[in-house]
């Protein structure tokens, strides 16, 4: 069986959760490896929710949110994420763990063909890069 | 009269300086002495594993833990202490989340033999002697402990009761927590013996508007004495690090580097300060054209070092990844 990794998929609901539903009903076509959780605004996703998704066995993080600067429904939510995920791939290359496995994007409710494409290709190079394999590590460590 | 309680000490993978911690205590220690007998304390009594062996299981009413687990030695007195003990105590932030020494989970047992025994400059080892587990001498078998991979704090090998945090604790913590066990009002398995705070609660600095351009180093500037250090722009672990020292560091015109652990409620302690500090970096000149949050970053040199300087082997990605 090949390989097919596996996605979680932070959302924000005013902007990209739209995104990916204008994807579904304008029937366009992506692979099914993301696991899409719905948040408010990508501003909520705390890094230890990023950092918890890998440690349970996720192969690649994706953080999505309104276009900045001025689409955020919150104002600013966009831009921290935004900063939030600078600085946790700073930590993540610290810590060994390939900072492309993570993904920030800026889909808008209107840009279901940018969200599938975004999905598609995440997908294809997770694919190319192989299993995170940090559920892996995380039993083998007591050793 | 209440018989006295029964308590053990134990100094695991860490400094020493919690063990000073309970000297510190200075006449203070009479009152621990009132209610406690000292069973078991290695540093300052002379006492052999045998005889705690030889303990009735539970004959410890508390055993106070301190360092974190690094080698088989210390898993085995950590497994053996639980089944002597009530109730173990998690002392310290080596014993609580692994402390610096596990900040060595940067690295492995492979690398770290490397640098020790064989490339440091300081080391003369022309016949490249690396410890063995075992080894025959004409006299017999000669054991080690085995070195691990990883360094782990005590709850990852061991059932631990509660915890009290802090690199050394404060001997106020320390002496409340030995009232409460004394009292016999215990409270919840799992609790972490020290204020429901954080330390920017405690911190007597002037606090105004957190919003940084830059991030400075204590190598390089001298902070104002009454001005929040964050705003200022060094990095100052209080929002993100339980109280209870009375922002002691603070009080000395020293950033807090965390060794309180985790705000209470928090999930860990690094990730709640890349949150905390990325949420007020950069803020003012985030809509601007040709903002570079990047270039910002550079400043920041050691995110691990900084963030989970007490709690790496605590945290929820609590080792460099092997690829």
């Amino acid at each position: 069986m090949s390989y097919e990794p596996k996605i979680v998929g932070f959302l924000c609901n005013w902007c990209s959760y739209a995104g990916a539903d204008l994807a579904g009903v304008s029937r366009f076509q992506y692979p099914p490896n993301l696991r899409v959780i719905r948040v408010m605004c990508s501003g909520r996703v705390h890094p230890a929710h990023i950092l918890e998704a890998f440690r349970n066995g996720a192969d690649g993080v994706l953080v999505a949110g309104c276009h900045p600067p001025n689409d955020c429904h919150y104002i600013s939510g966009n831009l921290k994420a935004k900063r939030r995920v600078a600085m946790l791939k700073k930590l993540m290359i610290q810590m060994g763990m390939d900072e492309r496995r993570l993904r920030l994007e800026w889909v808008s409710a209107a840009e279901g063909e940018k969200f599938a494409r975004v999905v598609t290709e995440f997908t294809n190079q997770l694919k190319e890069m192989g299993p995170a394999s940090m559920k892996a590590m995380a039993v083998a460590e007591d050793d | 009269m209440m018989s006295k309680l029964k308590f053990g000490f134990y100094w695991a993978a860490s400094c020493g300086g919690c063990e000073i911690a309970v000297l510190d205590m200075d006449e203070d220690l009479l009152e621990v002495l009132d209610v406690a007998d000292v069973v078991f304390w290695p540093v300052a009594m002379d006492i052999k594993y045998k005889d705690v062996e030889a303990m009735e299981d539970g004959y410890m009413d508390v055993v106070f833990f301190n360092g974190a687990v690094r080698n088989s030695e210390q898993e085995h007195l950590a497994k053996l202490l639980r089944k002597k003990a009530k109730y173990m105590v998690a002392f310290g932030s080596c014993a609580y989340t692994g402390g610096i020494p596990g900040l060595a989970n940067v690295s492995n047992r492979e690398e770290i033999f490397d640098v020790v025994y064989l490339k440091s400059p300081s080391t003369v080892n022309p016949k490249k002697i690396v410890p063995r587990t075992e080894v025959e001498v004409p006299e017999g078998e000669l054991t080690l402990p085995v070195f691990y991979d990883v360094v782990k704090p005590l709850d990852r090998v061991v059932d631990v009761d509660y915890y009290l945090p802090g690199c050394p604790p404060p001997s106020s913590l320390v002496l409340d927590a030995v009232r409460v066990i004394a009292s016999g009002q215990l409270p919840a398995k799992g609790s972490v013996l020290a204020p429901e705070l954080s330390v920017c609660d405690e911190c007597p600095r002037k606090k105004e508007n957190k919003q940084i351009t830059e991030i400075k180093r204590i190598v390089d500037h001298t902070p104002d004495p009454d001005k929040c250090l964050l705003e200022q722009g060094f990095i100052c672990m209080g929002p993100a690090t339980r109280g209870g020292c009375g922002a002691r560091c603070i009080n000395a015109n020293m950033p807090c580097t965390g060794c309180g652990g985790p705000c209470p409620g928090a999930i860990e302690q690094g990730s709640a300060m890349i949150s905390a500090l990325s949420t007020i970096l950069g803020l003012a000149a985030e809509k601007e054209e040709g903002f570079d949050f990047e270039e910002l970053l550079t400043q920041l040199k050691d995110p691990v070092g900084t963030f989970y300087k007490y709690s790496l082997a605590g945290s929820i990605i609590n080792r460099k990844v092997k690829r």
